[in-house]
């Protein structure tokens, strides 16, 4: 479901999010990982973005980046990440501090291991509205409990005093997005919210994540690998592969009129319901190259049923199409695939 | 490959006659099945309460076909595929493969019994032994049967890595942490294929992997389907996944069989409507099917104390007081199609139609684990 956008025009104010040119590497003994390589995109208030790729293709390490979380000397980031105005990249610590929770929130795929195991559910969520917000142990406890039911957990006084141990998977996950959302924050990054949740549940916490950020006018980065979970619930959808940007557009744009080869195959590769029975899916055969050892052309050209040689020397830059706002990076992009002439645009070498 | 056991029990035709006891819900020809369940039941204990994982289910495939068994997680359906091979020893009921009864075996008799039937898992990095080597992995197998000389399961293990889609001079010295969660798949269907089993049970086989590599995964099995004669017992909670690779599904729910059909005849005129519910359910990459409201509210109730008749009740839209005092057995309806429901839908009609009706569930709504959502807001026009 898709929920109308924020009063103010994401196009015309000052977006809540605004990546630039943002690029992570991890130092590894095999060389430099480009985990993601030079991202931009923008965000507006109570807008929502699906972020989609394959195990691999760097959309984890995306948001992390965007949330500040990844640190340490065997990390080099380069670019920038504005929020509400601020430069997130390279603040220091308190400052980001006072962001998390607050102002925007995660929430991640294993709602077992994100949640302290021997801490009650309440004490969790309290635990961020007492360090942000002036209010005291009894308000705290009420608001906790007023989110859990918010979430749709069962009996929530009771629930207050569970551990995350004695609750379902899909609980779990709604008391995640419980604490993610204790104190309203203006962003949510979710990593795959639904992935490992059985079907009914995943139906379920996707409305709720939509119903909440409706009510709340909260923006969402939604991050996943099956564009089935995007499909209904996002303004814009990027598609990564190997840590780039391959297509970028408005979530109808872009399943009415791909471009990228890579989004063709994804979606093809999804089993639906309408199929008969004993369909042979259209795999997608080998798997991401390896980030250490990138070849030089487009580096989905050696999985790709249209490559050329053109897409093994050269690798495509990020364009737009006939719209401003639907982005590819391919040289022969689908619907304009007439000749071995490429289209548009020339290589530079 | 010669059998190590001097007889094979597996070959016998003379078991009991699991045909005029079960109800037969399944058996899609005429021929007698592979494997046929009857009224099988497994009770865990839990302190003094007794949790019914399995709470009846019969069903029967024959040789060749492919079984879905669909569902939610907790509703039993791993158990009944375990209960099967005979990991959890059933509390009642009889599993006959190949015409023997497994649940009357013991001991070696047992093991010999079953090599015919083997197992996949959902996590296949955790169900490979991360210090052996892949070509040992495969070959265990073989060596615990002392199947053949050593340079013969080499081959085997060899030409099994291939037809896989595994280099066996470059997977087989290696360790499954060097390989990605779609090649770890792969290395556990060489395991189960190697011993040339009848019967395979894939349990949620593809739910741990990205969709590209789930479309490489359920293309092997069908391949390989074809080329070793294997009938499959396909495990999982996502229908569209089922419906792909099945020739009939069973829907289970809370330890009992609601529906079962072609895989077809069930995605076009589904009758229960917890079927109807789970296939409204699946998300579809398509922007234009938005709008519905999740269709099934809530989590099933807990098998310790299941709700008196249908134990899909507590979140039916239709359910009535009938459905709460008498409990719906399974009925054939058309032929091959079977379902347990008082009040089953309109067959023939389209699946979609009334999906959308689903939306608030609640009759019943004390029932724990359910919860009034938020009305959602509008859908956007554009």
């Amino acid at each position: 479901m898709t929920y109308p956008p924020a009063a103010s025009d994401p196009q015309s104010a000052v977006p809540l999010l605004e990546v630039t040119e943002l690029s992570t590497s991890f130092r590894t003994g095999r060389g430099l990982l480009k985990a993601v390589d030079r991202v931009s995109f923008r965000l507006g208030r109570g807008r929502t973005i699906g972020v989609v790729g394959e195990s691999g293709s760097g959309k984890t390490v995306l948001a992390r980046t965007v949330m500040g979380l990844l640190a340490g000397s065997n990390v080099e980031k380069t670019g920038s990440v504005r929020f509400e105005g601020q430069e997130l990249l390279g603040a220091p610590n308190s400052e980001l501090r006072s962001l998390w929770g607050a102002r925007m929130a995660m929430i991640f795929q294993d709602p077992m291991t994100a949640l302290n195991p021997v801490m009650r559910i309440g004490r969790q969520i309290t635990e961020s509205l007492r360090l942000h917000l002036d209010i005291d142990r009894s308000e705290a406890r009420a608001t906790a409990v007023s989110l859990l039911a918010q979430v749709g957990i069962p009996s929530p006084e009771e629930r207050y005093g569970s551990f995350p141990g004695e609750l379902s998977g899909g609980m779990r996950q709604r008391v995640m997005i419980a604490i993610a959302l204790a104190c309203s924050p203006r962003l949510l990054l979710a990593d795959e919210p639904t992935t490992g949740l059985d079907v009914t549940v995943q139906a379920q916490i996707l409305d709720l994540l939509g119903s909440l950020q409706y009510e709340r006018n909260m923006a969402m980065v939604l991050v996943t690998h099956d564009l089935g979970v995007v499909a209904t619930r996002t303004d814009d959808i990027v598609v990564m592969y190997a840590g780039r940007i391959v297509e970028m557009a408005p979530t109808s744009r872009l399943f009415s009129s791909m471009a990228m080869p890579y989004t063709e195959a994804l979606l093809a590769s999804t089993p639906r319901l309408s199929n008969p029975s004993h369909t042979r899916l259209a795999a997608i055969e080998g798997r991401p190259p390896d980030l250490t050892a990138l070849p030089p052309g487009c580096p989905f050209a050696p999985r790709c049923r249209y490559a050329q040689d053109l897409c093994r020397r050269a690798a495509p830059p990020l364009v737009t199409a006939e719209r401003p706002d639907h982005l590819y990076a391919c040289w022969y992009p689908l619907g304009a695939r007439t000749g071995p002439a490429p289209v548009s645009h020339s290589v530079s070498s | 490959m010669p059998g190590p056991p001097s007889r094979d029990p597996a070959l016998g035709s003379t078991g009991p006659g699991w045909g005029s006891t079960g109800p037969g819900w399944g058996s899609s020809g005429a021929a007698a099945p592979l494997l046929a369940v009857n009224d099988l039941r497994v009770n865990f204990r839990r302190g003094r309460r007794t949790v019914q994982a399995v709470a009846g289910v019969s069903l029967a495939i024959a040789a060749g076909e492919t079984l879905g068994l669909v569902g939610e997680s907790g509703c039993g359906k791993s158990t009944t595929g375990r209960a099967i091979v005979q990991v959890e020893r059933p509390t009642s009921g009889s599993i006959h493969f190949n015409g023997i009864d497994l649940t009357s075996l013991r001991g070696s008799e047992l093991r010999r019994a079953r090599v015919g039937i083997q197992m996949i898992f959902q996590d296949p990095i955790s169900s490979l032994n991360p210090r052996r080597r892949v070509r040992d992995i495969v070959a265990e197998p073989l060596d615990i049967w002392k199947k053949g000389s050593q340079s013969e399961r080499d081959r085997v293990v060899r030409a099994m890595l291939e037809s896989v889609g595994l280099n066996p001079d470059v997977a087989g010295p290696r360790r499954p942490r060097e390989f990605s969660g779609g090649q770890c798949q792969r290395i556990s269907i060489a395991r189960a294929l190697v011993m040339e089993p009848k019967l395979l049970i894939c349990d949620e086989v593809v739910s741990a992997l990205d969709v590209s590599v789930q479309a490489q995964i359920l293309n092997l099995l069908e391949d390989l389907k074809a080329q070793y004669g294997l009938t499959l017992l396909f495990i999982a909670h996502d229908l569209a996944v089922v419906k792909n690779i099945s020739d009939r599904v069973a829907v289970m729910y809370l330890g009992k069989l609601c529906e079962v059909a072609p895989a077809e005849v069930l995605y076009r005129s589904p009758a229960h409507h917890y079927t109807q519910a789970l296939m409204a359910s699946v998300l579809q990459p398509d922007p234009s099917s938005a709008g519905q409201p999740a269709p099934l509210q809530g989590e099933p109730p807990s098998p310790i104390h299941p709700p008196t008749g249908c134990r899909f009740r507590t979140r039916c839209p239709r359910a009535e007081e009938r459905c709460a005092i008498e409990e719906p057995v399974l009925q054939e309806i058309a032929p091959g199609h079977a379902v347990a429901c008082h009040f089953p839908l309109p067959t023939g009609g389209s699946s979609l139609a009334g999906a959308g009706q689903m939306g608030q569930v609640g009759q019943m709504g004390e029932v724990p684990g359910q919860y009034t959502p938020p009305s959602p807001p509008a859908p956007r026009q554009s």
